[in-house]
């Protein structure tokens, strides 16, 4: 499986996981009066600060087979999630949560309480007031975090070397096929790699912006 | 069906609330009281909104929310139609969509009639496929108020919908809401700031101050007659005079100012001898011909100190010679320049009798 298509399955696989994940998250965070609600916040917008190095490590640690959460996974995927593309999704799970999360919560803080309690005041249950009402207020926000979600995970490097590796068909990204081909001077294939990834960035930039209301 | 709404709420937290008031069917109760003084919060009680830390509220035989157990039905059960502030429209959906969302309970087919006749009775007809966004201010309080009425709620609830539009708008919609609540037949709570807006449209009113009623009646009664001198400057009288009831007659009492001066009043229950607040409303009190001395019943001297002209009005403030407050009052402003006020100079004036009320005193 050639590294594009390796990438572009992690990508779909990470957007599809996070979007109903994110939503609720966002959702949670944008309405929730918790008291621990900014530590939840912090913890998990954590990624955008930390060293990508920092969460893989911890990540290997929480994959070995030594541990509860590793013994859990090997046994639910049938073998250590190390260097497989199963554990390469947690990975990239992991990283883009606040990408995910973010852009939902604040389409969510956008709407008006007002509104919601309109739809209460006129009969809509929660489930009928979330599907009329706040569904199509938030599906920019929506559109915009799975886009995000997307075009990162096509690119991931870091966490994705700590804990994919480097297997050829199957955790070869496309960022760490061109880090391969830096390291062995091909620069015209580095060179390809990159404009791709470039161009599909910017081309998810300005959905994301597009997505977003005139303010 | 015609029944009555009684809501008795009290908490302590997150604000101190100790509120009490009936509204019956086809009765229009305005609930007035300063920004922040919890009438909004009432409102959002009896919807359903806000868990107050007790409340009992009854709608006819129902139970909403029960005061003992502070257990109730979700904003969905109560059958309340409200209208926001800032209408709350749903910025997604046309205006007769608006309506329709409001009425899912009912059978498919008959929804879209039944908004059309809404928005027909609200004066929105040719409207239906507008987005709120392409409303004026009176459009969006009449999609709003088609929204409320469209599920017939047992309880109508108003937010300050006056409060966004401009005072012409305003004018068209009071008229209008005036002739649409000749056929509601439900308890309608009115929230407001603006008195005039209560002597337009309400039929009785409750003053809330600092989460606490203060005083519920007809509208004229409260307005006229308000209970203490705190209830009388929450609705805006500023002409309150202290006094001690000096001698009590038949038909009438006659008080002492501070200064010994005497003023007749209509009988009042308080007895001889206590201190009292009297209030002059500015419509009791008449210019004298200055050219001729004071004389007669109540008949006052005293000094402008302020005389502004407001339209077609001069505002006065007259300082009575022996007395430390100062009365205001309007004049025509013809009648104003025909007797040459102007700030400064002497004016004696005389203060029908009858229409004096009086409270008791705060030290007593």
């Amino acid at each position: 499986m050639s590294p594009f298509l390796v990438s572009f399955k992690l990508a779909l696989w990470t957007s599809l996981i996070l979007l109903p994940l994110g939503l609720l998250l966002g959702r949670w965070l944008a309405f929730s009066a918790n008291r621990h609600k900014s530590l939840i916040e912090a913890m998990l917008f954590l990624p955008l600060i930390l060293p990508p190095t920092v969460i893989g490590y911890y990540l290997l640690q929480l994959f070995s087979p030594e541990t509860f959460t590793g013994a859990l996974s090997s046994k639910m995927f049938g073998g250590p999630l190390v260097f497989t593309f199963p554990g390469l999704v947690v990975a990239s799970i992991v990283v883009n949560l606040p990408f995910a999360v973010q852009p939902i919560q604040l389409a969510f803080s956008a709407l008006p309480l007002e509104v919601r309690e309109a739809a209460w005041v006129s009969g809509l249950s929660p489930w009928k007031t979330w599907w009329h009402i706040e569904l199509p207020l938030v599906w920019q926000g929506l559109l915009a975090s799975s886009t995000l979600v997307f075009a990162h995970a096509l690119g991931e490097f870091g966490v994705v070397l700590l804990v994919g590796g480097n297997i050829e068909g199957v955790t070869r990204t496309v960022s760490i096929a061109i880090y391969d081909s830096v390291q062995a001077f091909d620069m015209k294939t580095a060179g390809w790699y990159s404009i791709s990834l470039l161009l599909f960035s910017l081309a998810a930039l300005l959905v994301v912006r597009r997505a977003q209301p005139a303010t | 069906m015609s029944q009555s709404l009684t809501v008795d709420i009290r908490q302590s937290k997150p604000f101190s609330m100790d509120v009490h008031l009936q509204c019956g069917p086809g009765e229009l109760l305005a609930l007035v009281g300063p920004s922040g003084s919890g009438k909004s919060t009432v409102l959002r009680t009896i919807a359903g909104l806000h868990q107050a830390g007790e409340a009992r509220v009854i709608c006819g035989e129902k139970i909403w929310q029960n005061g003992r157990t502070n257990t109730g039905l979700s904003p969905q059960q109560r059958r309340v139609g409200m209208v926001f502030q800032h209408y709350a429209l749903f910025p997604h959906r046309n205006v007769l969509e608006n309506v329709m969302l409001a009425i899912q309970d009912q059978p498919r087919d008959v929804r879209e009639p039944r908004a059309r006749e809404w928005l027909e009775r609200t004066n929105m007809t040719g409207m239906e496929r507008r987005k709120p966004a392409q409303l004026s201010g009176g459009q969006r309080q009449r999609v709003a108020l088609a929204r409320a009425l469209a599920r017939e709620p047992d309880v109508l609830l108003l937010d300050e919908p006056f409060s966004a539009v401009d005072q012409q708008t305003r004018r068209k919609l009071y008229r209008e809401l005036a002739q649409l609540r000749r056929t509601l037949k439900v308890p309608m709570l009115l929230v407001t700031h603006d008195i005039s807006e209560v002597q337009q449209l309400a039929d009785s009113l409750c003053l809330i101050h600092r989460g606490k009623t203060l005083q519920q009646g007809k509208v004229q009664q409260v307005i006229n007659a308000p209970l203490t001198k705190e209830t009388a400057k929450l609705l805006g009288h500023q002409n309150l005079i202290p006094a001690r009831i000096l001698r009590k007659e038949s038909a009438q009492t006659i008080h002492e100012l501070e200064s010994g001066e005497l003023l007749t009043g209509p009988p009042c229950e308080f007895p001889v001898g206590q201190s009292v607040i009297l209030l002059i409303p500015p419509t009791t009190i008449s210019i004298v011909d200055s050219r001729q001395p004071p004389a007669g019943i109540n008949c006052l001297r005293g000094f402008v100190s302020d005389a502004v002209g407001l339209g077609d009005e001069l505002s006065v403030r007259l300082h009575l010679e022996t007395v430390t407050k100062a009365l205001r009052f309007r004049v025509p402003l013809h009648i104003a320049r025909q007797s040459d006020i102007r700030a400064g100079v002497t004016l004696d004036i005389t203060i029908r009798e009858t229409d004096i009320h009086v409270m008791a005193s705060d030290d007593t």
